[in-house]
């Protein structure tokens, strides 16, 4: 059991001394994420039957990694005896090949015209989705290089790739030498317009190779579109890649470093696409100096050597408010991508509990992000008893005027074992309405549903967790992503494969809540790219609000009996015109009086404006 | 391909393995659809089967690579003894915090770096590193190591420090203890940097995703920690 009592002190003295805000207390003092043990930290080990729990959600189905994806011999034995370690080295100089646990891993998803595309460092693999039943495998590309983050637009599939065993031609040979011609590092353009001939149209190198991308559409030509490509590997040489060299600003003003790469692509001719800008997004508002963020106290006084925040791990953006939001190793920043091609920094944060910025979740709004910190990089076991609960976890901000405030952290609350890789990971929302839902990959922690509605105060509200791939050593698995797509969640799990996970109700979320979010249904998803969701008007969204209503003790319960009457003629066809009327009419009240919640009185305008609506379509 | 070795423990876990994962056929389930690998832009795919996709995924190692997991092995070890100091004789909590942060990364990834060593069957340590497993102690800096004077001021590898200054470390306290103990940790971290920028620097180094994967988040934690260090430097 760990309560962490020390957050304020720690963040309050750094707090003063940063020019941006770290997390800090609102009114009511801030209560910092507790992790203890619970039916997680003690389930039973195994790479495909493994012990289970589940709180909130069921899982559907359990895919295999498909043919070509998995090797029997990823999970590696250690050797026990002399023999035994003879014998290894043995097939080792037999086979110089050797087998590596995270060559397969299946990573990011997207989704597109009822087609789940699921990345991984070896390639990617595709399954049809739009029916009731197991996702069914529909194509799958070997193309090495890691670590296959992916995004999906009509007929063409994006893929990052990072590592220096990339090439051009998908080879496995790998690139050798510090200079190779084949070798490739950045944005692969596939055509997938013909599922059984995926080709490769276009391979767009950059000087740090390509650990995340995002989309970003055009404000207003259909026909362009723009990736941000965020770089994280060491810069390539000069010789490989004229446009790229290396070392600090102040020594090299031209260094790769400090940049994110803006490749435009005009849909039409995707072979063309190109890097049009590597904008320096950390420069100092005020001096222009390329290193702008670095400093964390007072100015000018840190050595020049060292500059951390010098790329972006993941930037999520929400085009709609014209907004990105960028975890960028020692910062999360927020830009305004109104002029795609050059994103301007509007605001940073710091805070010294994130060690590693990794990605950015906006809320329905735009108004709060979840940031994340990868501490560890994701091959660590910091879900222990040991480790803080503000280390390796969310930071919840809120865009307050204009700049980002850090309210506070959560972490996965069940305790994970040592052999168990786990940190905070990628997900999405989960489109309920009148609340900020997040589905999330803890890796080896498994899946979590935090509710986040209060920023201040995150809770978890659903869970689903295996046991240890092994339990003698740490092995590198669990999930990568976990996202809500069209009803279901899916969750990429590094060794297993492709888990489908389907909300059940339970006292944190109601079957309305659920049947809302299910609802929700749209033909594209790249997570990173957000877009806003909008219900349709229908019962089941008044009746979500009304769950939640009655839930937090917003309305009493002779209210709730006169909207839930209301609904329910609704549901039959017929609803009853001054019956919703009346309870439109005490619902605008009560949202005024006195004592009501900022958030329950939102809640109950939303209600009222979905019960008005409806009855407006009957007359 | 897993016979010959006449070891029931490894030969019934690979075995095992095996058998769960090919456990799962349904009679009525319909051929997997073709693995393509695809050529270059604008070139044809070829198609795989699923053995050669697998063996595609093979990746190999260097000597450099074993170099710097044998070494950065020893690295962190340092960092933590250091740790262990400031238990006892630092003052500030702003210190002991971070400090607990990085004994807790160094420990983890020192785990992980003997797991892929010893998953491969090799040796923890090369020859000439010092006794045991415990030569974060500069003062057996190998055998090779001419003069007590050089190796007490030569550290052991990029940004470790030496004995003469791991000895000014234990002997200070307090607020000094805590200059120290910043100053020597931005220097051992921006060694790990240079040690991972040297790896990189060799040809083929770091083909297996594992082993790239952990060298880019030693620059990414350490990197952030290099940052926070500064910043509370500055300001004791």
């Amino acid at each position: 059991m760990f309560v962490r009592n020390a957050l304020l002190s720690s963040a309050a003295v750094l707090a003063v001394l940063t020019a941006s805000t770290a997390v800090q207390a609102q009114n009511a003092p801030v209560q910092p994420p507790s992790v203890g043990v619970d039916e997680r930290s003690t389930l039973s080990p195994g790479i495909a039957d493994a012990g289970q729990a589940s709180a909130g959600m069921v899982l559907e189905h359990a895919m295999r990694a498909p043919p070509g994806f998995y090797d029997p011999e990823t999970i590696f034995v250690v050797p026990q005896t002399q023999e035994e370690a003879n014998a290894m080295m043995e097939r080792m100089r037999s086979d110089p090949n050797r087998f590596s646990p995270l060559a397969l891993a299946n990573t990011d998803m997207a989704l597109s015209d009822g087609k789940l595309f699921v990345g991984s460092f070896h390639g990617f693999n595709a399954y049809d989705v739009s029916g009731d039943g197991a996702p069914q495998l529909v194509m799958s590309v070997v193309c090495p290089g890691g670590q296959g983050d992916l995004s999906v637009h009509g007929n063409l599939l994006f893929m990052s790739v990072e590592e220096n065993r990339g090439r051009l031609d998908c080879g496995s040979s790998g690139a050798d030498g510090q200079i190779n011609a084949e070798r490739f590092r950045g944005i692969r353009i596939f055509d997938i317009s013909d599922m059984s001939a995926p080709t490769q149209v276009a391979a767009i190198q950059t000087c740090r190779g390509s650990h995340t991308h995002t989309q970003v559409p055009h404000p207003t030509d259909p026909n362009i579109l723009y990736i941000y490509n965020s770089g994280a590997a060491n810069v390539r040489k000069t010789g490989e890649l004229s446009i790229c060299s290396d070392g600090q600003p102040t020594r090299n003003p031209e260094t790769a470093l400090f940049s994110i790469d803006v490749i435009k692509v005009d849909l039409t001719r995707p072979q063309d696409a190109a890097i049009v800008n590597r904008p320096r997004i950390f420069a100092d508002r005020d001096t222009g100096r390329v290193a702008g963020l670095w400093t964390g106290g007072r100015m000018g006084v840190a050595s020049q050597e060292t500059a951390p925040t010098n790329h972006c791990h993941d930037i999520t953006v929400f085009p709609e408010i014209s907004r990105a939001a960028g975890a960028c190793s020692g910062n999360g920043i927020l830009l305004d991508i109104s002029d795609p091609e050059n994103p301007q920094r509007v605001s940073d944060l710091f805070d010294p509990d994130m060690a590693y910025w990794h990605s950015a979740t906006f809320d329905n709004t735009g108004e709060k992000i979840v940031f994340t910190d990868e501490w560890g990089g994701g091959g660590g076991a910091h879900c222990t008893a040991n480790d803080p609960a503000t280390w390796g976890a969310n930071l919840i901000a809120t865009v307050t005027n204009g700049r980002l405030v850090g309210r506070n952290f959560f972490k996965l609350p069940g305790v994970q074992g040592a052999t168990e890789n786990c940190v905070a990971h990628n997900g999405n929302l989960i489109p309920v309405p009148g609340r900020d839902l997040m589905i999330q990959a803890w890796y080896q922690g498994g899946l979590s549903v935090m509710d986040f509605t209060d920023p201040a105060r995150p809770v978890e509200i659903a869970y689903f967790d295996r046991g240890a791939l092994n339990a003698e050593k740490l092995t590198i698995g669990g999930s990568w992503s976990a996202y809500w797509l069209n009803g279901r969640i899916y969750s990429s799990e590094i060794a297993r494969g492709l888990d489908v996970l389907r909300l059940v109700p339970s006292d944190h979320l109601s079957a309305a809540e659920i049947a809302a979010a299910e609802s929700v249904k749209l033909d594209v998803i790249n997570p990173q790219t957000q877009t806003r969701v909008v219900w349709a008007n229908t019962p089941d969204v008044a009746t979500a609000y009304m769950d939640q209503l009655v839930r937090s003790g917003g309305i009493d319960a002779a209210l709730a009996q006169q909207i839930s009457a209301v609904i329910e003629g609704w549901r039959a066809g017929e609803i009853d015109p001054l019956a919703a009327a009346s309870v439109v009419a005490s619902l605008a009240v009560t949202a005024e009086t006195q004592g009501v919640t900022p958030l329950a009185a939102r809640r109950m305008k939303a209600l009222a404006e979905v019960l008005a609506r409806a009855t407006e379509n009957v007359a | 391909m897993f016979g010959g070795f006449g070891l029931p423990h490894l030969l019934g876990i690979v075995v095992g393995a095996l058998s769960l994962f090919f456990q799962d056929p349904v009679a009525s389930e319909p051929a997997s659809p073709p693995i393509f690998q695809p050529g270059a832009p604008g070139q044809p795919a070829r198609i795989l089967t699923a053995t050669e996709a697998v063996s595609m995924g093979r990746t190999t190692f260097t000597e450099g690579d074993v170099r710097f997991m044998q070494h950065m092995i020893v690295h962190h070890a340092q960092a933590v003894e250091m740790v262990a100091l400031l238990e006892t004789r630092g003052a500030s909590p702003v210190v002991r915090a971070l400090g607990r942060r990085i004994a807790l990364s160094q420990e983890s990834e020192m785990a992980l770096m003997r797991d892929w060593l010893a998953g491969r069957g090799l040796p923890l340590e090369m020859p000439g590193m010092g006794a045991g497993g415990h030569s974060a102690h500069g003062a057996h800096a190998g055998h090779d190591m001419a003069g007590h004077n050089m190796a007490d001021d030569q550290p052991l590898m990029p940004g470790m420090l030496s004995p003469a200054q791991m000895r000014a470390l234990a002997a200070a306290s307090g607020a000094e203890f805590d200059r120290l103990f910043l100053e020597g940790m931005i220097q051992h971290h921006r060694g790990a940097l240079d040690m991972v920028d040297e790896l990189m620097s060799e040809p083929d180094a770091a083909n297996d995703p594992v082993l790239s994967g952990f060298a880019a988040s030693v620059v990414a934690d350490q990197s952030a920690e290099i940052l926070r260090m500064q910043s509370v430097l500055s300001d004791l």
